[in-house]
């Protein structure tokens, strides 16, 4: 850079001189770009640069790269193509669960009524048994009971009787009782 | 600051220090590059980078002598073959940082022909694209400090928008005949105001190629010469240079913005002109 700064001064010197004595007495070497010697130079390797960066675009980075977008586009519809196919196999998985556990719970359901159903009879039948064994063991006594009270009107008239004929005999004695007349009006005072 | 940066330092490490370093020593090397020209004194020659001069030897520039303009298209090629090719010689559905680079390049210009000119402008993507990639990496080359500036050249400038002017005017009139004529014909214009317009439109289409050339060369040449002339200044004013210092760096960031830029300009007014060619009707 040095160099080339030394280089470029030697060959303006005289140009700078000249333009400190008549300012911009000659456009030369105020712009390097009307410099029109170089013009041709500039050109021709201009022209060389974009073919170059042209043939290596158009042969090798282009056809890559728009490969590269392809391949990569390819790519994500697969695989957005494989993540909705998931998608729906998950879905259908769930609905396939749901529908399971909705059966073994209809299934559940259906076990314990039949179990309470069931047990409902038993009891039933076990109840309709004590009820059974209930009314006639409470007929039994019943009868008894009526028997025994039975009994002791019976008792109770006999002795009632016996008691009666004991006082007539005591209120009169000597006196014949009429066993018969005596019985009659007991009863008809007991009954009545 | 200086807390700020051994604060820094002892966080990150030797790896950023080295880092740091390095940038300091570029940005010296910056410096020292704008300014090695001056041996002292206001004797500033902001036009002195455009010189075009032989790489070997002493001589005059013939047509075919190797000058620093070749060397510096070279690197441009150079360049684009480290993007395009080596950058995506790996050639990943998973794209590496270079290749993501050239794909992005790729996507930018192919998106900006399809939208600007149409479907039917794909086919000549390719000489689009050659263009954008060399005025950006010419551009870019030229930023490097003590560089040539390719694209500075009115001579290079010319030749890409006489291409383009050329191509796309055969093209116009291959492709639609007389029918081409159309273009300079604006129908939506009162009848009376036509032929006023022809002469206005076709005025304005033979300045085209004037506009793109001066457009591309005059920005880089005026941002370079610009940067030139402040460097000098710093190396004049000994001590207080800082402050051209601080104009060279905020100036070169803007180049670095303005070289993007009119790469991006030149290629969509192409596409522009494309655009007309293939379809002239208004």
């Amino acid at each position: 850079m040095a160099d080339e700064a030394e280089t470029t001064d030697a060959a303006h010197g005289a140009a700078d001189a000249a333009q400190a004595v008549a300012a911009h007495g000659d456009g030369a070497p105020g712009m390097p770009q009307l410099d029109f010697s170089t013009f041709p130079n500039q050109i021709f390797w201009l022209v060389l640069t974009l073919l170059a960066i042209f043939f290596v675009l158009s042969k090798i980075a282009l056809p890559r790269i728009s490969a590269v977008i392809a391949e990569r586009q390819g790519t994500l519809t697969n695989d957005l193509a494989a993540a909705e196919d998931l998608k729906r196999q998950a879905a259908e998985a769930e609905e396939s669960y749901n529908t399971a556990l909705a059966n073994a719970r209809a299934e559940a359901q259906k076990i314990a009524q039949e179990t309470r159903d069931e047990i409902q009879a038993q009891l039933q039948v076990e109840i309709d048994k004590a009820d059974a064994q209930i009314a006639a063991r409470a007929s039994e006594g019943e009868a008894r009971i009526a028997e025994i009270e039975a009994g002791a009107l019976a008792t109770a008239e006999e002795v009632a009787r016996d008691v009666a004929a004991e006082i007539v005999r005591a209120l009169a004695p000597g006196q014949d009782v009429d066993a018969e007349a005596v019985s009659a009006a007991v009863t008809a005072r007991v009954r009545g | 600051m200086a807390t700020e940066s051994t604060n820094s330092l002892a966080k990150s490490g030797a790896g950023k220090m080295i880092f740091f370093v390095l940038i300091g020593l570029a940005v010296l090397a910056f410096i020292a590059a704008l300014m090695d020209d001056y041996e002292g004194g206001l004797s500033i020659h902001p036009m002195d980078q455009f010189i075009v001069a032989p790489l070997f030897g002493d001589g005059p520039v013939g047509m075919f002598t190797i000058t620093n303009a070749t060397l510096w298209m070279a690197l441009a090629v150079l360049a684009v073959v480290l993007l395009m090719v080596i950058g995506t010689r790996g050639r990943a559905v998973i794209p590496s940082r270079s290749q993501s680079m050239a794909e992005l390049a790729y996507g930018f210009v192919r998106n900006m022909v399809e939208d600007v000119a149409g479907k039917d402008a794909l086919p000549y993507f390719p000489y689009i694209f050659t263009l954008f990639l060399y005025i950006l990496c010419a551009n870019f080359l030229g930023l490097i400090p003590g560089s040539f500036t390719t694209t500075s050249h009115i001579a290079v400038t010319a030749i890409l928008a006489a291409a383009v002017f050329l191509t796309v005017t055969i093209l116009g009139f291959v492709k639609n005949g007389a029918g081409f004529l159309s273009l300079f014909w604006v129908s939506s214009a009162p009848l009376a105001l036509r032929p006023i317009l022809a002469v206005i439109e076709l005025i304005s289409y033979f300045v085209r190629p004037v506009s793109h050339s001066i457009r591309l060369a005059g920005n880089v040449m005026a941002g370079h010469a610009v940067l030139k002339v402040f460097a000098g200044f710093a190396g004049a004013l000994g001590l207080a240079g800082i402050a051209p210092i601080i104009g060279v760096v905020a100036i070169y960031g803007l180049e670095v913005l303005v070289s993007a830029i009119q790469a991006y300009v030149f290629t969509i007014l192409t596409c522009v002109y494309l655009k007309d060619a293939l379809h002239p009707h208004h």
